[in-house]
């Protein structure tokens, strides 16, 4: 027989039964859409890591804590960060940029006539602007010596500004923070929009030692000399893979410093020396793992989805028997009857296939509106879900279809 | 005779079946010969091997043993695909329970040998012509595109008998074609057989029924999967 007459007969069978066609097209719809969905979540999510990349600022270090070392006990003693650390960095490493410490506190906040609940106040140091990226819109920024002096003042971000004073100009305003803490608005940061899940346009940024002297919840850490969380280190033009030094270099330097500063040889570091680098690949290999496990579960709805269409096929091989008869003695060859149903499965999973597609790009768009995730359509992933629609469909059309095709004409007439 | 051109000719046809231990001999060593424009009957007791001779002669299985020659080719040696394609080609069916595709419409129930025949040189608009000929002529010329549900019992066996002629086999086989027709359609049937036959169509027709035999030239009787007698019919219908 001619393909074109094969499909033909194919698509006329299948027609004869819509409801079961589209039941049984179901399981394939819903793999490939689940595919092509899981697969635009998380390529929408990679894309998001990367713009974290730029948005974060360039050239970091990230000095923390060692918290293994930080037992109870040994918290007494010399264990652990302190803001001092941070401008020793500064001054006696070369090839740093600029030294950024940060410590936050959430807190009530007024002006005027308008109260905020839990707004981060998030005490810095004087190289924050250019370490993080962000840039000053209005007013101006606070300088060292301001931090020195725990001057009472605070930038805004943008959001907040908005929130907080609506179109006036909010240079000069004072805002009360905790109740009794008065800050002296001298400036506001451009919107930055969220970078990873950390909104930088909803904080209110002051001198880390407002936040270290009046507002750290550790009372602890007032006591043992101002113990931070993070030092952040941007390194400058000359370190890098074609300057003066190398950024492991500049990463050696730092830990020789700390560990004199601690009196801790290297191998007992009480701090961890990260990079921006390190970070990201450790989110891309989560991403990646994630993204694989999705791709494996929607696999095997389209493995499941491929099953659906063996059972019926079977049952319509059963069903048709007689049909298989009639064919039979009037000249159909096993062959002839094996592409006949073949050709019907592998209808049932290209159309499946087909409306999957379609449901998949317009079920990423839906759900990218709906949570707000970024999705992004993956060319490959619809030709992956497409084709292994296909393979699932030839792989469980064959054993219904050879099936059929092994029928004797003499049974298969005689079948009631 | 029109003729003596043999359409058929089987001798010492056997067909054994292994049922365990058992030996069951469906046919025991038939030797049948039919004409070109011969219309046969085949008449037996239930057992007595009738619808296996109808199978072996139909090509829809191989006899065990014995040599078939159909219309000069010897078909007891081929496979199943060649048995295929010498039902396409050489022969036509027409069964008790019609056996039409439901939900088919009549025309395209009358060209499906045509969709098997990877020799034919018809386009489907030829095809489809010839089917509607043929339907035209059996009586269905208003009933070309109902299904096989829409018709009455004696439609559906011209439906079945038309599908039969379309690829103007050299001998028509009948299986009870009138057994689950009421009396007066069952003639109309018959009628239209003989008619056919007239015309020069070679029909080879099995039943139980002696009233639908006398329609036929000669009636074959088997016993046993052996020829038991052959009887010449009068010839008041023809």
């Amino acid at each position: 027989m001619k393909p074109l007459k094969v499909i033909n007969i194919a698509w006329q069978a299948l027609l004869k039964n819509k409801i079961r066609s589209l039941l049984t097209m179901l399981g394939i719809i819903i793999g490939v859409a689940a595919v092509i969905i899981m697969i635009a979540i998380s390529a929408g999510t990679e894309a998001t890591i990367q713009e974290e990349i730029t948005g974060l600022g360039s050239n970091l270090i990230y000095v923390t804590p060692n918290m293994t070392k930080l037992t109870p006990g040994s918290m007494q003693s010399d264990g652990g960060l302190v803001y001092d650390d941070a401008f020793a960095i500064a001054e006696q490493i070369s090839g740093v940029n600029g030294v950024v410490v940060e410590q936050s506190s959430s807190q009530t906040i007024k002006a005027g006539d308008t109260s905020l609940d839990g707004v981060t106040i998030m005490g810095t140091t004087a190289d924050f602007p250019s370490v993080r990226d962000m840039e000053i819109v209005s007013g101006r920024y606070f300088d060292q010596k301001e931090v020195d002096r725990t001057t009472p003042i605070a930038i805004l971000g943008s959001s907040l500004a908005e929130e907080l004073f609506g179109d006036r100009d909010p240079f000069g305003e004072t805002v009360t923070v905790a109740g009794n803490i008065r800050l002296t608005v001298v400036g506001v940061f451009e919107e930055k929009g969220m970078v990873g899940d950390v909104d930088y346009d909803s904080r209110l940024y002051t001198p880390i030692t407002i936040v270290l002297d009046k507002l750290s919840d550790n009372k602890f850490a007032r006591f043992k000399g101002d113990r931070v969380r993070t030092i952040y280190v941007e390194v400058d033009d000359s370190v890098g893979p074609d300057g003066e030094r190398s950024l492991d270099d500049v990463i050696y330097q730092i830990e020789l410093l700390l560990a004199k500063r601690h009196e801790v040889t290297l191998e007992e570091a009480d701090f961890v020396i990260t990079t921006q680098q390190d970070i990201i690949s450790t989110k891309e290999s989560t991403t990646a793992a994630f993204r694989s496990l999705l791709a494996w579960v929607a696999g095997v709805s389209l493995v499941v989805g491929g099953i659906g269409i063996m059972n019926i096929m079977l049952v319509s091989v059963t069903e048709r028997t007689r049909e298989i008869g009639i064919r039979q003695s009037v000249g159909a060859t096993p062959n002839d009857i094996r592409w006949q149903f073949l050709t019907e499965a592998l209808l049932l999973s290209l159309i499946g296939g087909l409306i999957g597609v379609a449901a998949g790009v317009i079920g990423s768009w839906l759900f990218g509106q709906a949570s707000g995730m970024r999705t992004v359509i993956v060319a490959t992933s619809v030709l992956l879900a497409f084709g292994s629609a296909a393979t699932v469909g030839v792989f469980f059309g064959y054993y219904p279809a050879n099936k059929a095709s092994q029928l004797d004409p003499i049974d298969a007439l005689r079948y009631e | 005779m029109k003729t003596s051109k043999p359409i058929i000719d089987g001798s010492d046809l056997k067909k054994i079946y292994q049922m365990g231990d058992f030996e069951v001999r469906a046919l025991d060593g038939t030797s049948i010969q039919v004409n070109e424009g011969e219309f046969v009957a085949i008449m037996g007791p239930s057992g007595s091997g009738k619808s296996t001779l109808m199978n072996v002669l139909g090509c829809l299985m191989s006899p065990t043993s014995g040599q078939y020659i159909l219309d000069g080719e010897d078909v007891s040696v081929l496979d199943k695909i060649e048995l295929a394609q010498i039902r396409n080609r050489k022969l036509g069916f027409i069964f008790q329970s019609y056996n039409l595709l439901a939900r088919t419409p009549a025309l395209q129930n009358v060209i499906l040998p045509l969709y098997y025949d990877r020799e034919s040189s018809l386009t489907a608009e030829e095809q489809e012509e010839k089917a509607i000929k043929i339907l035209e002529a059996v009586g269905l010329a208003d009933r070309i595109y109902h299904e096989p549900q829409e018709l009455s019992g004696g439609q559906q066996q011209r439906v079945s008998i038309a599908r039969a002629l379309v690829n103007d086999p050299v001998m028509v086989m009948a299986d009870e074609p009138t057994g689950n027709l009421d009396s007066k359609s069952g003639a109309e049937i018959m009628d239209l057989l003989v008619s056919l036959n007239k015309e020069g169509v070679t029909i080879v027709m099995v039943t139980h029924d002696p009233a639908i035999a006398k329609y036929t030239d000669r009636t074959i009787h088997l016993l046993d999967g052996k020829v038991a007698q052959v009887v010449k019919n009068g010839k008041e219908h023809k």
